[in-house]
Formats: structure tokens, sequence, C-alpha cells
């Protein structure tokens, strides 16, 4: 069964820290995306699973064995590189075939799973090509089937999309969950893609500067974003600042720029704190002329775009900040740049964090 | 202000596509009639002095032995100096350890010491009383075939770890992790994954060497005693000039040329078909052979053969250049008494051919590289004309230098000095152009067009943007283009009388070993004084051609 476990592994490159401490636990039969933005140590991770890069601390178990010195070719994994790495001097046949060959399976068990692999991927007519013949999307799956026919229970895929065009990308980011889910595999998928996380992983881990911010399902992470980056990196959102003017039984009420009061019935904090406050631009909505009710704020409409299924709207509050607002287009009023209008959103739908202490605009930077 | 308007004539005349044609033309006609046509014809020339050599059949089989030697030393040191090599490449390219920087410099250096000097050092090393053979009761290695060989090895040692370091360098790691993580242990990653992929590197590696090993003569003159291979036996028969060798001269340079060439057009055609065997694997075995025992044992090895069959052998001649400095030998060479005014004469010949020799090459050198690496008249006369440049490298420049001489010599009379820059002219043409042309190649086109549309003509893509991202390769190929004219042996013997320093040092060497006269009397001190100060002028270059390697701005 392969479940994979971190125990607070770190892995430094001189001074850099690439992986800071990460404890996790992936579950078998499990499609798991690691997700964060370029530098943010996912494929690290991922290279440590894969034993090509040794940690500099911690425990990494496979199947509850203690895989630490146990080379990649013992670890019974399939990785699948970001740029395939097909031996360019071997042809479709001989790559696929590669795992069986060197494992030293006898020919006939080659052969047979081989075949069986090449005809998953719908390529078993292509055997004879060299790697440089194939279009992207074959390398992919020639890649693919190369590193399942290794026999591995483990796969792990390393931007496996990334070098696709986007048409083909969607396509195959399905297929891979198919494969992964009829062949009963774990697979650990590495993106910094978000909809792409989103659309094929049972969960995701979403990382940042070396540590794991969030564990969860697609939905836990938009739903409930337990730091003010998952919230910002899962979906888009907006940012209000303010502070913690009271709290009652059932609500907070804070104090935005401007002396603007809204309501939450965020807990977590005290009177007097300062936090920011979380707005998907969904939940948003936006009403002609001005209006004097609950977590309403009137403003004036800085841009409107029209975008097929949704309109987006960027509103200048009166207090100065400025939201955008996403609505569907055949479900809401259209608006004039400079119209006046009143942004409002319920106060239950929102999330509180405490205020960065490195500040707003350095916590949410994606560098 | 004169150059600032030359360059904007330049540039402005380069967008006519005749004034290209003729300028690329012109290099062509440089390279057929200095380097390519001369040689052949120079050959052709003597054609039926050669037939004189068929009735003498004690000279004749003396003849095929030495070629046959030639060729079989060349191989056998060739494929040695790939194995012993190679592990020493990876560490060097892989390491992560300091020390690997030295050794990465120690590499370099019997590369950059004039061979001649080299050969003495294995003589010292290896037979005088002086060296370690003092520690087996003197004499360990008299002179003669093995001492050849060794030498050969030593010297075509770093080019082949060079090649490789800088081909493991630039492979890509992921094919090797895509086989680890397939279940292949690190011996058959190698051996079925990266080397396959690395074959170009290995055959250039051994092609180099091979190159090399067959056309050196100033050093193999000092070791090889009475044993001849073909450079020798050109030498021996000149310096002899017994009844009828001249036909013997052209026939011992025309078949050295000739199966060369031939061996090398073959490798360049058949190489890239070779194919290694990789489907077979025996995994308990190279688990075996994977083992850090193994590796560690590998390691040892070739670094213990490094340092001892190449590294110190090679500068144990700065043991009596020290002791020179120390007894007073220096003083006398440095007022230029005796010997000493004729060393220094030497130097400055030498020298100042190599620069003349370095000027030269680049400036015709550069628009043949463009040639061929950009196919700019089609890719088949580029890719003859890649072929057809690099045939200097494989001659043994003493043959070449046979004929050469010929040739010029029964055009005109011709100052001595002309001729020699013409011969290392020759010589040393293929290493700027090799250098430049794997550059560009490695050049990303987009940048060339991108300056076009951006409104560069093309003199001024050229200028701008082709020149500075290959410089350091145009500063590497230079260099070698230098060392390779100042340590030039074989092809200087053959065509004149002039005496530039490596033939000035085998001379005295010679009358140390009792096989020439002097009037004045020569010590090993001299000697090795001589190529202490050749060695300190060699480790210069090298300095400078690291410190201009580490700066920034290397593509």
């Amino acid at each position: 069964m392969p479940e994979v476990r971190l125990v607070n592994v770190t892995k430094k490159f001189g001074k850099i820290v690439a992986v800071d401490n990460v404890s996790l636990q992936i579950r078998d039969k499990e499609y798991f995306c690691l997700l964060g933005p370029s530098g943010c140590g996912k494929t690290t991770l991922l290279r440590l699973i894969a034993g090509l890069v040794e940690p500099s601390k911690g425990e990494i178990y496979i199947e509850n064995r203690l895989v630490n010195s146990v080379p990649p070719e013992d670890r019974g994994i399939g990785f699948v590189f970001q740029e395939y790495a097909l031996f360019p001097h071997m042809n479709v046949w001989d790559n696929v075939t590669y795992g069986p060959r060197v494992k030293a399976l006898g020919s006939k068990e080659s052969e047979r799973l081989g075949r069986e692999m090449l005809e998953m991927v719908r390529l078993f007519e292509r055997l004879d090509a060299f790697p440089s013949e194939l279009s992207g999307g074959m390398m992919q799956r020639v890649a693919l089937s190369r590193a399942l026919a290794a026999g591995a229970k483990l796969l792990l895929l390393d931007e496996p999309l990334g070098a696709l065009d986007a048409r083909i990308r969607n396509e195959l980011r399905y297929e891979l969950r198919k494969f992964v889910k009829d062949l009963e595999l774990t697979g650990i998928h590495v993106t910094h893609d978000q909809a792409e996380a989103m659309a094929i992983s049972d969960r995701i881990a979403l990382m940042r500067k070396g540590k794991v911010l969030q564990v969860g399902t697609p939905q836990e992470l938009y739903m409930t974003p337990q730091h003010i980056f998952v919230a910002h990196f899962i979906g888009e959102s907006n940012f209000l600042e303010g502070y913690v003017s009271k709290m009652t039984r059932k609500e907070s009420i804070i104090e935005l720029r401007g002396g603007l009061l809204v309501r939450t019935l965020d807990m977590k904090h005290k009177e007097g704190d300062k936090v920011v406050i979380a707005i998907r631009p969904e939940v948003l909505t936006v009403e002609k002329g001005k209006k004097r009710r609950v977590n309403s704020i009137s403003g004036h409409v800085e841009g409107f775009r029209f975008e097929g299924t949704n309109v987006r709207c960027k509103i200048r509050l009166e207090n100065g900040d400025l939201v955008l607002v996403v609505r569907p287009a055949l479900m809401t009023e259209w608006f004039n740049v400079g119209e006046r209008v009143t942004v409002s959103f319920s106060v239950e739908k929102n999330f509180v964090f405490p205020y960065p202490e490195r500040g707003l605009k350095r916590e949410l930077t994606l560098e | 202000m004169a150059t600032s308007s030359i360059i904007k004539f330049l540039d402005s005349a380069s967008s006519k596509s005749s004034v290209r044609y003729a300028f690329y033309l012109s290099s062509i006609t440089f390279f057929a009639t200095i380097i390519l046509i001369p040689p052949i014809l120079g050959i052709v020339l003597k054609w039926n002095t050669m037939a004189e050599t068929f009735t003498k059949p004690s000279l004749m089989s003396r003849a095929t032995t030495a070629i046959y030697a030639s060729f079989a030393i060349a191989i056998f040191v060739s494929i040695i100096d790939v194995v012993a090599g190679l592990p020493v490449a990876w560490l060097v390219a892989r390491g992560r350890s300091r020390w690997l920087n030295v050794l990465d410099t120690f590499v370099d250096i019997p590369f950059i010491i004039p061979t001649a000097t080299l050969g003495y050092s294995l003589l010292l090393f290896w037979n005088r009383p002086e060296g370690i053979s003092s520690l087996f009761g003197g004499n360990l290695l008299s002179p003669g075939w093995l001492l050849v060989i060794l030498l050969h090895f030593a010297f075509s040692y770093p080019v082949v770890v060079r090649v490789m370091a800088g081909a493991i360098l630039d492979y890509k790691r992921e094919y090797e992790e895509a086989a680890r993580t397939l279940g292949a242990p690190p011996f058959t990653t190698d051996r079925t994954v990266t080397l396959p992929i690395l074959k170009p590197s290995l055959i250039a590696s051994f092609t180099l060497a091979f190159a090399r090993s067959i056309s050196e003569t100033g050093a193999t003159l000092i070791v090889a005693g009475a044993f001849e291979n073909g450079p020798i036996l050109i030498n021996n028969l000149k310096t002899a000039q017994e009844l009828g060798y001249e036909g013997a001269l052209v026939f011992v340079s025309f078949i050295l040329i000739v199966i060369s060439s031939l061996i090398f057009v073959t490798i360049r055609l058949l190489g890239p078909r070779l194919k290694m065997p990789i489907k077979k694997v025996w995994p308990v075995t190279e688990r075996k052979l994977s083992g850090s025992r193994i590796t560690n044992l590998r390691n040892a090895l070739s670094l213990i053969a490094f340092f001892l069959l190449v590294l110190i052998p090679s500068l144990f001649v700065v043991l009596p250049a020290v002791y020179a400095i120390i007894n007073g030998t220096l003083n006398k060479a440095v007022v230029g008494v005796g010997i000493w005014q004729g060393y220094w004469q030497s130097l400055i010949l030498s020298y100042s051919v190599g620069v003349v020799a370095t000027l030269l090459n680049t400036i015709v050198g550069l628009p043949m590289a463009v040639l061929i690496s950009r196919r700019r008249l089609g890719t088949k006369l580029s890719s003859i004309l890649d072929v057809l440049v690099n045939i200097p490298l494989m001659v043994p420049s003493i043959a070449l230098g046979v004929s050469l001489s010929i040739f010029w010599r029964s055009f005109a009379v011709m100052p001595e000095m002309v001729l020699l820059i013409l011969v290392h002219l020759s010589i040393t043409y293929p290493y700027l152009v090799r250098s430049m042309v794997a550059a560009i190649e490695r050049l990303n086109v987009d940048f060339e067009e991108a300056s076009r549309t951006l409104g560069g003509r093309p003199f001024t893509v050229f200028r701008t943007i082709v020149l500075p991202l290959t410089k350091y390769s145009l500063f590497a190929g230079a260099i070698m283009v230098f060392t390779r004219s100042v340590s030039e042996t074989g092809a200087t013997l053959a065509v004149t009388e002039l005496k530039t320093a490596p033939v000035l040092l085998v001379g005295w060497v010679n009358v140390l070993l009792g096989k020439a006269e002097s009037p004045i009397p020569i010590t090993p001190l001299d000697v090795g004084l001589g190529c202490g100060i050749l060695i300190a002028f060699s480790f210069i270059i090298l300095l400078i051609s690291r410190l201009f390697a580490r700066g920034k701005g290397r593509y």
C-alpha cells in the first residue's frame, strides 16, 4: 500500500531552504497535488520523495518503510518529468520497456507490460518512433507509460502538463487522473496551476517558501482557507484592511479604512486586533444607487469588462479601497464606468485573517 | 575615428549578398591555397621519388614498421586515455569538493606545457638517475616504445578530460534521473543512458587524443631511443640524409597523411552509426558494480593513474629548474652567456610566430566558422568543409611539414621565417575554427534573428551579438592556436633550420644523451632551467585564460 509519509523534512541547498520542516501524509490510492508558486519547494519535495535528492533533516516513509537512504531505483516509484526526459537514443518501445529490462523481469513480461502500457495510452502503433518524431502530447503519454511499465505503484508527476498547449493540457489532466484511479495507484502531482490542481486532486497541499500552508480537498481550500495566502492563491479574493472595533456574542464588528463598519461572524480575533477581511469577488453583489444596509458600502464603477460567462467589475469604494466583483453575465445588471453603486456582502461569506506581520502586499506576493 | 568609419562601411557593405559571398569565398580560398592544397601538391611533386623506396627492402620494412607503430600506439593510447580519463572527467564535472577545482586546473597542465618539455620531464622521471628510477637503482625505464606510450598517454590525457567534463556538464541530468526512477542502478544508468547520449563527445575525445598522439614529434624524439614511429623515422631520415632518403621521406609522409585522413573520415562517417550495447542488462553484477566501494576504488585508481602517470612526471622537470635557480645557472641564463643567447632568441622566435599565427588564423578562421556552423553554403558543402578543416589536426605534423616544405620551396625562394609561419598556420588552423563552430552552433539563432528584425545588418549582428556571446570560445580557440604553435616541433624540424624553443630543447637533450655534439657544454641543469622557463610562461598563459574564463559573461 503506497502511502507516503513525510516527518519534519527539511532540504537546504547551501543557504537556501527549499523545503522547510514539512510533515505530510499522502494516503494510499489518493490523487494528491503539491500546489504553489514557482520556487515554493514543491518540485524539491517531489524529488525528495523520489530519492533524487536527500533530505537535510527529517524522515520519509513509503509504505511505512523509512526510505531516507534507499536509492531511487529501489523505491518502487514512477516519475514523469516536466520535459519528459525520454531517452533520445531509444525508440518508443525501448523507452517504455526500459524499466522492466533493467529490473530483469524477463523478455516475455517486459513485452507484455510494454504492450499493455502503450495500448493504454493509444500509442502502440508508434513504437518504432524516436522521441524527436513525436508531438508534445505523445511524448507526455510515452513518458507516462514508461513510468507505469516499470511497475510503480506510486506515480510522481513533476509539472507533467506544463510543456503542453492549453487544449491538450485540459484533456490530458483528466486522463492522468483516470489512469491513476483505474490502476489503483497513488499519484503525487506537482503543479503551479491552481485550476489544474482543483480539477483533478483528491487533496491538495498548498506550499509557499518551502512550507505547507494548508492541506485539504479542493473544496476545503476554497471554502475555508486557513491562511491569507491560501485565500489569495486558490480562487480570487478582495482584501480589505481594518481592525476589530467591537465583539458581540455572535459577531465581530470591524472598522475598515475611512471609518466604515462591517460585520462578520468571525470570532477568532479580539477587540483592537488589526485584521484583513478576504471576500471572494463572486459573493459580492452590486446595485445601482446608494443603499443603506448591513455590510453595504457605496462607491463608483472604475472598470467594467464582459468576459463571456461573467462580467468583471472594478469598484472604487468610498474609503478609497478597490474591490473586484464577478457576476454571471446573464444574471446581473450592467454598469457604466463612473456610475454610483453599492457593494454588499453577507456576514458569513468572508474570511478574517490577522494582519500579516510583514505587510499585506509582501505576504501575498508570488515571488 | 578611422576604425568607426571602417566598421560603418563594413556594416553597410554586409547588406549586399555579393559582398558577403565574396567575403566567404576569400576565406575558402585562403583555406584551400594555404592549408589544404599545398601539402597534397607537395607529395604529388615528388611522387616519382617514392619508387626508389620500393627497390630497397630494408628501408621499406623500416618504413612499414614505423608507420604501423605510429597507428598502433595512437589507437592504444587513445583507448587507455578515454578509459582512465572518463572517471576523472566525471569527478571534475560532478564533484562538489573544493579540491576538485584544483584537480580541474591540474588536468590542463600537460596540455599547456610544450610537449618537448613534457618529454624531457618524463625522461627525467622514468629514466634519469634523478627521477624515481633512483629508487629502483637507476634506469627504471629505458627510452623506447614503453616510454613513448607513457608520454603519449600523458599529453593526450587532458584533451579527453576536458572534452568529457564539458560534455558531462552540458548533459541534461534528467535522463539519468529518469533511468534511476525506472529502476536502474548507477552503473546500468551510465552504461545504457548517459554514455550512449554522450557518445559524440566520447568519439570526439578519442579522435583528439588519437590526433595528438599521431602528430607529436618533439617529445617523442626525446624518449624514443632506438624506437621509430612515423614522425621519428622521418626525422631520422632527414638528419642522416642517406642515399635516396627523399623517396622514403615522401613515402612515409604520404602513407601517414592518407591513413590518418582515412581514419578521420571513417570516424566522422561511421561514428554516429556506432551502436553501443544497451539492450542486455545484468542486474546482479551491475548492482554490485554500482556500489560505493567499487565506485570509490575506481575513482581512487583513476586519480592515482593521473597523478603517477600524468601530473608528477609532467612536472618533474621543475625540480632541476628550481635547483638551477639556486645554484646560479639562472644568472648565466639571464645574462645570456654561451648557449643561453640562442635560447632567448628561440624563445622570442617561438612566441612571435605564435602571436602571428594566432592573429592570422583568427582573422581567416572566423568567417569559416560562421560558414560551417550556420550552413551558409548549404548543408552538404558545409559538412564537407567541416571535415576538411579538421584534417590538419589528424595528420602527423612532421609529415605535413615535409610536404609543405617541398611545395613552397619548389615554388619560390622564400624567407625561412615566412615558411615557418605558413607551416604553423596550417597546423594550428583547425583549433580556432573548431572551437568557434561549436560555440556558434550552440548559440540560439533567435538572438541573431532578433537583432536583424531590430535593424541590424549582417556584420552588425556578428559584431554585436555573435562575437560577444562567443567570446569565451574565441579566446579558448586562440589560446589553443597559440599554445599549439609554441609547442610545435615536428613540422618545424621538417621545414626549416630556424630553431624555435622546443626544437632547441630537443637539440639540447640530444647533446645530453650523447646523440649530438655541441661546441659549448650543456648540463642537465641548463636543460632543466630551459624547460622550467618555458613552463613558467605556459603557466602565466594558463592563469590568464583561467582568469578570463572565470569572469562574468560566460554563456
